[in-house]
């Protein structure tokens, strides 16, 4: 496009690498446990809602199902080293791939629907999801898989003396998220979502393959997605269908992007930093013994977002860089 | 399994099928009128439950008579909800689909928390109630008295909303609004005032339902979650916004589930009814008697 979308572009890549720099150098100062689980948890869910992003932000197909790719990336990792001793390396990757592949064949028939049929067919989709996992036996039912701990080493990514090699991790994973969204943004498949987003009809018209773009937004998305679901499966080391693959981690997912910025670069990124400690942290302050106060600071602030700021925090952003630029 | 099993939980299923009907109408309402879907309305089935069940215990108001009032609560509730909180959702501008689903899910969040703060985590179910626990049996056929005096209301208040909508000034105003909300502002229809009534009567619907779940389910602030998806299921397999198909929807959705339970272990029986809401709309986009 022209000079100015350029510039911008470079600024952002500047930007991130900058932000990753000063984040890496984090933990050297703040040496709390407690606060270090956070902010692994915050670059987690940044990488989570960026993928998730990809399709529904920039392609427009809102998804909350991708819960399913979560706890798939999990579950593939996880099963893979229980019972065959494969590296959680290796499982991620197959967690990845095997969740792209399932998006694609979920995708065929899926979008073919629009609008709330194709948003409660992703729900029922994960829900199905996870009543089968519940019951499948060999995988350990409701119950779940405890992930044994061998030792602490980057080969079978298990840390149990430090929190560090996870937050590095999660760090490269946000990373990595967000170098392509920043990648796909500028190339014909971010133009094709956008149009597709914007005016199905209209993209089809224009030459614009609606079907494959969705179907290429589907697979992008749900791998990154499955490849933060193995980190987590590593993180906790135990893992059950509730607590991978339940609704609540489709909408987790969902709120950093809706708070920070739908279909935004930044969005997800400044969203996960919002959301994720103040919600750790009503938790344990206020939220003790399950009284839900950490809900309803939760609930009122999306409601207040979704009402106020509809197009995310970043608009502010934006709006003061367009009146530095006049 | 012997005929006796079968026509046995077909009917129970039959029973719930009409419950759920009424559960998801509201719904189903709502987004005939405006295009919305509440994914809040769990929760209003949650606080209607809870509102029986108080009425209940403070003032041994059994829930059949507590329903009448439970609905009227519930009708102001929904109109409030439309006025504080969805007025302001569909004038977006920007990503107005998505401000939509997360308003709405943000409210059925807090709701959820308030619930879990003022009436705990606990479980808690109406223990005497005037037809909890009580079962008829036609030729050796058990139903359960609550459900099917559910189904009965089910029926009757579908019944009452055909006439309404068909026959009332209010009904016509409702239609009318629904078909073209630009156009009825020349007649001096107020739409804020038709949405407001719209979602108060979704909600006093979903009102009517929860004091009659309240006899025989228990009640816990995460209750709304489980039926919620159910209705979701109903409307959309009945197709958005139509109030027959909710009521369609609701009784295949029953059946479907009492006939997966026959099949698989009960902890599956939800699977059916996913199965069958995926192949409706893979095979019609807009569900079973969807038009739009």
């Amino acid at each position: 496009m022209d000079t100015n979308f350029a510039q911008r572009r470079r600024r952002d890549l500047i930007v991130a690498a900058c932000l990753a720099a000063i984040a890496a150098l984090v933990p050297l100062f703040v040496k709390d446990v407690y606060v270090q689980n956070i902010m692994v948890l915050t670059l987690m869910y940044a990488a989570l809602s960026q993928s998730w992003n990809i399709l529904s932000g920039y392609c427009g197909q809102i998804s909350l199902g991708h819960a399913l790719y979560f706890g798939l990336g999990a579950y593939t990792t996880a099963l893979l080293f229980t019972k065959f001793g494969v590296l959680p390396w290796f499982g991620m990757l197959g967690g990845g791939l095997i969740s792209a592949i399932i998006a694609m064949a979920l995708g065929y028939p899926c979008f073919r629907l629009r609008g709330h049929y194709f948003v409660i067919a992703t729900i029922v989709i994960a829900e199905t999801a996870l009543l089968l996992f519940q019951n499948w036996d060999w995988a350990g039912a409701a119950l779940g898989i405890d992930i044994p701990v061998r030792h602490d080493s980057w080969l079978t990514f298990q840390f149990t003396r430090s929190k560090l090699p996870y937050f590095y991790f999660a760090l490269v994973l946000a990373c990595i998220a967000w170098f392509v969204t920043w990648w796909l943004e500028d190339s014909k498949w971010g133009y094709w979502w956008r149009a597709v987003k914007d005016n199905p009809d209209a993209a089809e018209s224009l030459g614009v393959v609606v079907f494959n773009s969705k179907m290429g937004a589907a697979a992008v998305s749900a791998f990154l997605t499955a490849v933060g679901g193995s980190f987590y499966a590593q993180f906790v080391s135990y893992i059950d269908p509730e607590s991978v693959m339940g609704f609540q981690f489709s909408l987790l997912m969902a709120l950093p992007a809706v708070l920070g910025g739908i279909g935004t670069l930044w969005g997800p990124v400044l969203g996960a930093v919002i959301l994720i400690p103040l919600t750790e942290l009503t938790r344990s302050f206020i939220g003790g013994s399950g009284r839900g106060v950490d809900l309803i600071v939760y609930g009122t602030l999306i409601v207040l977002i979704s009402l106020a700021r509809p197009e995310g925090l970043v608009g502010l952003f934006s709006r003061r860089r367009k009146e530095a630029t006049r | 399994m012997t005929a006796e099993t079968i026509i046995q939980s077909l009917a129970s299923g039959l029973l719930m099928g009409l419950l759920y009907g009424l559960i998801a109408v509201g719904l189903a309402l709502i987004f005939g009128l405006m295009d919305v879907v509440n994914f809040a309305h769990g929760e209003f089935l949650m606080i209607a439950m809870y509102a029986t069940f108080f009425l209940f215990a403070f003032f041994a108001i059994d829930p059949l008579l507590a329903a009448p009032l439970v609905a009227a609560a519930l009708f102001v509730f929904g109109a409030v909800v439309y006025l504080l909180v969805v007025r302001f959702a569909v004038r977006a501008k920007a990503n107005a689909g998505m401000v939509q689903i997360f308003s709405t899910f943000g409210l059925a969040i807090v709701m959820r928390g308030l619930a879990q703060f003022f009436f705990t985590p606990d479980y808690r179910s109406i223990a005497h109630s005037w037809l909890g626990g009580k079962t008829i049996s036609i030729h050796g056929i058990f139903l359960p008295v609550p459900q099917l005096v559910g189904a009965l209301v089910s029926i009757a208040a579908f019944g009452a909303l055909y006439f309404f909508i068909n026959r009332t000034d209010f009904g016509r105003a409702l239609e009318a609004t629904r078909e073209d909300a630009g156009a009825v502002a020349l007649v001096g229809i107020d739409k804020n005032k038709v949405f407001a009534l719209g979602w108060g009567l979704g909600a006093a619907l979903v009102g009517l339902a929860g004091a009659v779940m309240a006899m025989f389910f228990y009640i816990y602030p995460d209750v709304g979650a489980s039926f919620a998806l159910i209705a979701y299921v109903t409307v959309a397999l009945g197709g958005f916004g139509s109030v027959f198909g909710a009521f369609a929807g609701g009784i295949i959705v029953g059946l479907v589930e009492a006939s997966t339970a026959l099949l698989l272990p009960p902890s599956l029986k939800s699977v059916g009814i996913y199965a069958v809401y995926l192949l409706v709309v893979f095979i019609r986009p807009r569900g079973l008697f969807g038009s739009i």
